[in-house]
């Protein structure tokens, strides 16, 4: 009997869990998921809660049920990969033997990497929302904040879902609106990234939407600390800017156990193939989802569209063949505008997110880099197929690899940047 | 894809003028390019060009700001003061290095 050992019961470990059990015949292959968790948060929701827009346990199932039968679920935090001797070490010192590992343990906030973050302000007036008891306090003070200045903070990337903070922005413009307290509240976002976002159409269409709704932005904005005790963001460059509330992205970083494994990247991220998520030393060990360096999206859509890749070539890998697929970091998010309105974006490794139309060309329904309900009810609608379909391994009707079908590449002039660029 | 003139040779570059092959980088071309942006090069300079060309040809990717301060042993603040207002698209552009990727 051979074992396949997958760390992390989150969205990537357990479709592949889910669908491999389907695959993997169980007179051969025992299949272990491990997570130091009892509970299965859909983290899409976290961006919605502090604006009351879903209740907390609307989100949240036990993680048992949502693992399909033959799978054995152990729950344990994990302190180190032993490669040598293809084990994992788990607290308390026991530890489990892997014939194929499958490390999807994610990425998470970080405030102690910023001097001042995690000080004395942290969930006073400075709060995050991806964690659920970050985005419930968040929540908790949303409800009391009558005015002032918000301050919506990116620190540094990558970062996991890297639209939602611009999503929060949007969507704080909406809450302050609808509750008339828009007009004495000033919204800010800085980043530091050198635009909205990282990819030149997205970026301007984005930067144009904050324009449109009075939400001013910073750029290029090295966060050195934060100083808890006048309320303000320093950065390298010597800016200062000031706060009532911070809503702050902190840096993300994986699980300390891919560091002291000798696995991560500097942000703990495991160093993989992008194509097939193998790691360069050790060819059963495996990352997938948040927790692998990938330059694509830390995003349940990029989690989804690789487990369709993996799955086929992981066949093929134990199978004694090698693996036929190769990832192109196919992505697709949604992008909350506010007022029920929501954009839609599609992109990979390659090719950039453009306007169009979604999934089916000139067809739609859904239009992308584009504000429409449609798109907004598809995010909500979404939820249902996450515990439904795509945690337990079923199909969507998306394509695995990106698609430039229905898509238009407008014309964007670059010179402007050249000379930019050159008096830098 | 266009050719640049820099000091006195052609090199490829893309619409924003960061240099698209590495190979056609040298240190003396580093001087010209750093000249172009109003910076003249110092050790401090070399020793982030040099960690951020050897980490290239090493992973195939131009080292972020914290690869830098981690990996390089150069300080956040200190890429500050030697590539000021946008270190790390300046020291690409010195190295002749694509932009750190800024992941989407």
């Amino acid at each position: 009997m051979k074992r396949l050992l997958i760390l992390g019961a989150g969205t990537a470990g357990t479709i592949i869990a889910n669908r491999l059990r389907k695959k993997l015949p169980s007179d051969d292959w025992q299949i272990v998921i491990v997570d130091e968790e009892q509970t299965h948060y859909y983290q899409p929701g976290y961006l919605f809660l502090p604006f009351g827009g879903y209740e907390p346990d609307e989100i949240t199932r036990p993680i048992a049920p949502t693992l399909a039968d033959g799978i054995d679920l152990h729950h344990a935090t994990v302190e180190l990969v032993d490669t040598d001797t293809d084990e994992v070490v788990l607290s308390g010192g026991d530890r489990l033997g892997y014939d194929q590992l499958v490390i999807a343990t994610g990425t998470s906030p970080q405030p102690s990497e910023i001097e001042g973050l995690a000080g004395p302000e942290w969930r006073r007036s400075i709060h995050e929302f991806y964690t659920y008891d970050g985005a419930v306090a968040l929540r908790d003070r949303l409800r009391a904040f009558t005015g002032g200045r918000l301050v919506v903070h990116v620190a540094e990337m990558p970062i996991k879902c890297p639209v939602a903070p611009m999503e929060f922005a949007f969507l704080a413009d909406d809450y302050f609106r609808k509750l008339g307290i828009r007009p004495n509240t000033e919204i800010l976002y800085v980043t530091s990234l050198s635009g909205a976002f990282t990819k030149p159409v997205a970026s301007a269409r984005l930067g144009g939407m904050l324009d449109e709704r009075n939400i001013a932005l910073e750029t290029d904005f090295v966060t050195e600390r934060v100083d808890a005790e006048t309320k303000q963001l320093v950065s390298y460059d010597g800016r200062e800017i000031a706060f009532d509330l911070l809503v702050t992205v902190p840096p993300n970083m994986g699980a300390e156990f891919v560091e002291k494994s000798g696995l991560g990247d500097e942000l703990r991220h495991v160093r993989v193939d992008p194509g097939t998520f193998q790691t360069e030393e050790h060819p059963n060990v495996f990352a997938i989802g948040d927790a692998a360096n990938l330059p694509t999206s830390k995003a349940g859509s990029v989690a989804h569209f690789a487990a369709d890749v993996f799955v086929d070539n992981f066949l093929d890998h134990v199978a004694g063949r090698p693996m036929r697929k190769r990832f192109d970091g196919h992505a697709n998010c949604f992008v909350e505008a506010g007022d029920g309105k929501a954009l839609l974006i599609d992109f990979n490794y390659d090719v950039e997110p453009l306007p169009g139309r979604f999934p089916w060309a000139r067809i739609g329904p859904l239009k992308l880099l584009e504000e429409s309900r449609i798109n907004h009810l598809g995010k909500l609608a979404f939820k249902p197929l996450y515990w439904k379909v795509l945690l337990p391994g079923r199909r969507l009707p998306v394509s695995s690899a990106m698609s430039l079908a229905g898509k238009v590449q407008p014309e964007i002039s670059t010179t402007n940047q050249l000379d930019q660029e050159v008096t830098m | 894809m266009t050719v640049a003139t820099i000091g006195d040779r052609q090199v490829s570059v893309d619409a924003e003028g960061f240099m698209t092959n590495p190979d056609e980088w040298d240190e003396q071309l580093a001087t010209s390019l750093a000249q172009q942006i109003g910076l003249t090069l110092e050790d401090g300079h070399w020793k982030a060009i040099r960690f951020a060309r050897e980490d290239y040809a090493a992973s195939g990717e131009t080292p972020t700001l914290r690869r830098m301060a981690t990996a390089g042993g150069v300080a956040t603040k200190e890429m500050f003061a030697l590539f000021p207002k946008k270190p790390a698209k300046k020291m690409s552009y010195v190295a002749g290095l694509p932009k750190p990727h800024g992941c989407v």
